[in-house]
């Protein structure tokens, strides 16, 4: 997203973006249900927004040579992996229900950070108008 | 919009869970067939599912692991012994006498059928939340 929706929207953009990220994770644990030794992963929302927001404490690590190992790609304060509650024969972690919870959810949030925006381009818009249109 | 990913990934979830429907349908329909030959007989044939990761570039990045759909391996045959049945009236019967079933397990067959249906289901719900989404999100600012 670019810097003025950023300043238009305030945290919201970026929420609906982790909120589309983090769905597709869900659907991913879905689709792979019945996947042998498939580990079932989620997004750590608090913790990422607060990095994607900048307002948080942790200092990142960063390349200062080519050829180092990109601490991006590593990807570990991203993704997560579930700890399984019912362990299965196959290694597989997924709990369906579990997910299915979790997506039901993360869509309503979603809708939430869009009712937000909507809000606020409502609020834009009768700052433009004056309340006449 | 990363949300057409989950169509992608929805999508390999159902291909996946038709193609299991379509063994246990091949398994039972022919969990009756008699051959001449051990060889010949009909095995339970069980399809094989991986996890397949979306590369984006061939980098292997947070974004690309994000995503991942099912990937059909393959399809094997159970290695489980067929019966031989003593039946020298049949006309497949061997020289001794014997003709030689399936190893289909038809209780192991509808077992799977209903997980796969559930399973199908699932990515069918998946998939519907997600158009949902992608409307309303269309539909932003009205």
């Amino acid at each position: 997203m670019s810097s003025i929706n950023d300043n238009l929207f305030g945290l919201h953009t970026q929420a609906l973006d982790l909120w589309q990220k983090r769905s597709e994770v869900l659907a991913s644990n879905l689709a792979n249900a019945d996947t042998p030794g498939y580990l079932a992963r989620d997004v750590d929302f608090k913790q990422a927004l607060a990095s994607a927001s900048g307002t948080s404490s942790a200092l990142p690590m960063t390349i200062t040579q080519q050829g180092q190992i990109d601490p991006q790609a590593q990807s570990a304060q991203k993704l997560a992996y579930r700890t399984p509650t019912q362990p299965s024969m196959d290694g597989n972690t997924v709990d369906t229900q579990v997910e299915q919870a979790n997506f039901a959810a993360n869509g309503v949030h979603y809708q939430a950070s869009l009712s937000f925006i909507t809000a606020q381009i409502h609020m834009l818009r009768t700052a433009i108008t004056g309340g006449q249109g | 919009m990363s949300l057409f990913k989950i169509f992608d990934v929805a999508g390999s979830g159902m291909a996946a869970q038709s193609l299991r429907l379509n063994t246990v349908a091949s398994n039972l329909a022919n969990a009756d067939s008699v051959s001449s030959t051990p060889e010949g007989a009909y095995r339970a044939k069980e399809p094989l599912f991986s996890a397949v990761q979306k590369a984006v570039g061939g980098a292997k990045t947070a974004e690309a692991d994000s995503a991942v759909g099912v990937q059909v391996k393959g399809v094997t045959e159970s290695q489980a012994d067929v019966q031989a049945r003593y039946e020298p009236g049949n006309p497949m019967a061997d020289g001794t006498g014997y003709v030689y079933g399936s190893n289909v397990n038809p209780i192991d067959e509808l077992v799977n059928m209903i997980t796969a249906s559930r399973s199908y289901q699932n990515n069918v719900e998946a998939m519907n939340t997600t158009k949902q989404l992608m409307v309303k999100t269309l539909d932003l600012g009205k």
